[in-house]
C-alpha cells in the first residue's frame, strides 16, 4: 500500500472513561495528511470513549478493542494490537503523551520502520518538521518507509472539533501480547485545576520559589485565573513539586494563551517547553534572567511581594 | 545478574546550539560533548544495583565515533565494569541503535537493559522501547524508581497524570527519567582505575547490523525567534497590560 492514499490510524489516549484532549490534536494532524481517519480505542469498558471519538470532526471510523488486556494500556499488548491493524494503513499517529511515547516506538520497531517523533509540522505525506536540541533547531525529515509511525506534538496542531463527526464504531479483535507486565497501582495527582497541557493559563514556579510550601502562592494565583500550575526542572529536582508539573524539553510541552513564569531563570530546557505560549509574563528579581528575553511582559520584583499583589489585583 | 547500559555522546546540555548556515545540521565542531544526562542516570542506577548486591556486572556500550570512548570511560569511572564501543562515523538513528543493542544483548545475555529515556540531541525518545520490541521483552519507560526481585522488576513510572507502578517479568528494558537518582561525580582515583578496565571495540558490520538511516534530514533551520517584550514597572502596570493590551485576562 502507498502512503499517499492509505487511511490513517490515530491511537486514542484515554482512561477508559474519557478521551484525552491531545487525541483531538493528533486527529487534526492526521487531517493534514489525508481524509480517511480512523481512531483506535484500546481499553476495557471503553465504549463511552469510542462514542466520544466517533463524534470528533473528521473521524470516519472508530475501532474499539475492548478487552481485559487493554485495561491499563500496557505497551506490549497495545503495540501488538496496532501491529495487527497496520496492513490497512499508510500512517499511524498518536499524540506525544506519556502513552503515545511509550507505545509507538515499540510498534515502529516491530514493523522495522523509523518513528518520526513529536512532529510540529507536516510538509507532505512523507515529510515532517520536528524540533531537535530542545527546540533550538527544527529539522525537516523525510521517511521512505512504507508506513509512517508518528507522534504528534499536541500544541503544534489546533484541536479538531469535538463534535460534528458521525463515525461508525466497530469492534476489533484483541491481538495478544500481554502477560509480560502488569499494573500494580497508580498515584494520580488530584487537582480541581485544568490539565497542564490543555489549560488556557499556566502559572509556573522555579527554583526562586525556595520551597514546595511556597507553591501555595502560585496556587492562589492559579485559582484566580483558572490556571494550571507548572514548574521548571529546577523546582522538580529540588523536590518542591512532583515531576508531572514539569514544563520543558523532557517534561510537558505547553502553549497556553498566557504563561506566567515565577522565579524561573529561563534555562533553554525550560524555554523548550513553553516558548510557543501566546503571551509570556516573567516575574523574577534578577533582571538579567534569560526568561526576560522571551517574555512579553517582564516584572523585575521579589516574587513573594509581587505574587500576592497580583492575586489581590485580579 | 548482568545489566547492559547504553550511553550516547551528545552535545553538552549547556552548549548554546547554533544551526549551520547551509541548513544541514547544527555546529558540532569545537563544541563540548558529554554523556547524555539521562544515560548518566541509567549508569548510576546500574552501579547502585551492583553496589546493593542486586547485579553482578555492569556493561556499558556506545554506538558512535571513536570519541565516544571518552563517554564510555566516564561510565567506567562512575563504576561500570566493562565497556564496548561499536564504532561508526555514520549517522545512527534509534532503530539502528536498537538493532545494534539487540545484537549485543544476544551476545552478552544481560537480564536488564537500562537506558536513558531520551537523548537531548535528537529528542527522539525511542531507543529503549524499540529495543524491548526487538527482544520481545517488557518495558518500563520513564522510571523514577526501580526495585529488582528474583524474577521480576518493579518500576515506578512518570506518566502525564502522576505516577504508575508496574511489574515486569525479567528480562526487561527500563528507561530512566530524571528523578530516578542523582548521578555521582567520578573521583580522580576512579578515573585512573577506569583506564585499566576492559574495553572492547566492535563495528556494526561485525555484529551483522545494517545501520543505514531510514529518515533523511532535508534541512535544519532555526526556530522563529521570539522577541523580548517590555519590562513593566509594577504589578498594577502588569495587570493593565494583560487586560488592555494582551487581553488575556
Amino acid at each position: 500500500m502507498t502512503s499517499s492514499n492509505g487511511a490513517i490510524l490515530v491511537l486514542a489516549d484515554h482512561d477508559n472513561a474519557t478521551l484525552k484532549p491531545a487525541t483531538l490534536n493528533a486527529v487534526a494532524a492526521a487531517s493534514r495528511i489525508g481524509s480517511d481517519i480512523h481512531v483506535l480505542v484500546a481499553g476495557k469498558g471503553a465504549r463511552a470513549v469510542a462514542d466520544t471519538a466517533a463524534e470528533v470532526a473528521g473521524v470516519t471510523r472508530v475501532l474499539l478493542a475492548d478487552a481485559a488486556e487493554y485495561e491499563h494500556r500496557l505497551p506490549e499488548p497495545v503495540a501488538a494490537l496496532v501491529l495487527s491493524l497496520v496492513p490497512a494503513y499508510g500512517h499511524v499517529l498518536a499524540a506525544a503523551t506519556s502513552e503515545g511515547k511509550n507505545v509507538m516506538p515499540r510498534v515502529a520497531a516491530l514493523l522495522d520502520v523509523a518513528q518520526i517523533s513529536d512532529i510540529t509540522g507536516i510538509v507532505s505525506a512523507d515529510t515532517f518538521e520536528r524540533p531537535v536540541y530542545a527546540g533550538n533547531a527544527i529539522a525537516t525529515v523525510q521517511s521512505r518507509d512504507p508506513v509512517k509511525i508518528i507522534t504528534v506534538r499536541a500544541t503544534a496542531f489546533e484541536a479538531a472539533a469535538a463534535t460534528g463527526g458521525a463515525a461508525a464504531v466497530e469492534s476489533v479483535a484483541a491481538a495478544g501480547g500481554g502477560g509480560l507486565s502488569k499494573l500494580l497501582g497508580q498515584e494520580l495527582t488530584k487537582s480541581e485545576r485544568p490539565e497542564l497541557t490543555q489549560a488556557r493559563v499556566v502559572v509556573s514556579g522555579g527554583r526562586g520559589m525556595q520551597s514546595g510550601e511556597n507553591f501555595t502562592l502560585l496556587e492562589a494565583l492559579a485559582d484566580k485565573l483558572g490556571a494550571a500550575v507548572g514548574a521548571s526542572r529546577a523546582a522538580v529536582d529540588a523536590g518542591f513539586v512532583p515531576n508531572d508539573y514539569q514544563v520543558g524539553q523532557t517534561g510537558k510541552i505547553v502553549a497556553p494563551e498566557l504563561y506566567i513564569a515565577v522565579g524561573i531563570s529561563g534555562a533553554i530546557q525550560h524555554l523548550a517547553g513553553m516558548k510557543d505560549s501566546k503571551v509570556i509574563v516573567a516575574i523574577n528579581k534578577d533582571e538579567e534572567a534569560p526568561i526576560f528575553q522571551v517574555a512579553d511582559y517582564g516584572l523585575v520584583a521579589d516574587l513573594f511581594k509581587a505574587v500576592p499583589e497580583l492575586v489581590a489585583a485580579l | 545478574m548482568k545489566i547492559l547500559v547504553p550511553v550516547k555522546r551528545v552535545v553538552d546540555y549547556n552548549v548554546k546550539i547554533r544551526v549551520k548556515a547551509d541548513g544541514t545540521g547544527v555546529e558540532t565542531a569545537s563544541v563540548k560533548f558529554s554523556m547524555n544526562p539521562f544515560d548518566e542516570i541509567a549508569v548510576e542506577e546500574a552501579v547502585r544495583l551492583k553496589e546493593a548486591g542486586k547485579a553482578t556486572e555492569v556493561v556499558v556500550v556506545s554506538l558512535g565515533p571513536s570519541a565516544a570512548q571518552e563517554t564510555l570511560r566516564t561510565a567506567l569511572a562512575m563504576g561500570a565494569d566493562r565497556a564496548i564501543l561499536v564504532q561508526t562515523d555514520a549517522e545512527v538513528q534509534p532503530l539502528a541503535v536498537a538493532k545494534v543493542l539487540k545484537a549485543l544483548v544476544d551476545k552478552e545475555q544481560p537480564r536488564i537493559a537500562l537506558l536513558g529515556k531520551q537523548a537531548i540531541d535528537d529528542d527522539c525518545n525511542q531507543t529503549g522501547q524499540m529495543l524491548a520490541a526487538l527482544l520481545g521483552w517488557p518495558q518500563g519507560t520513564f522510571a523514577s524508581k526501580v526495585a529488582v526481585g528474583d524474577d521480576a522488576l518493579t518500576v515506578t513510572r512518570e506518566i502525564d497524570g502522576g505516577l504508575e507502578t508496574i511489574e515486569l517479568t525479567l528480562p526487561a528494558v527500563v528507561t530512566a527519567d530524571l528523578r530516578l537518582n542523582e548521578p555521582r561525580y567520578a573521583s580522580l582515583p576512579n578515573i585512573m582505575k577506569a583506564k585499566k578496565k576492559p574495553f572492547e571495540t566492535l563495528t556494526p558490520g561485525s555484529l551483522g547490523v545494517d545501520v543505514t538511516p531510514r529518515l533523511t534530514t532535508l534541512k535544519v533551520v532555526e526556530p522563529p525567534r521570539r522577541k523580548a517584550g517590555v519590562k513593566v514597572a509594577d504589578v498594577a502596570a502588569l495587570v493593565d497590560k494583560l487586560k488592555n493590551d494582551a487581553r488575556v485576562i
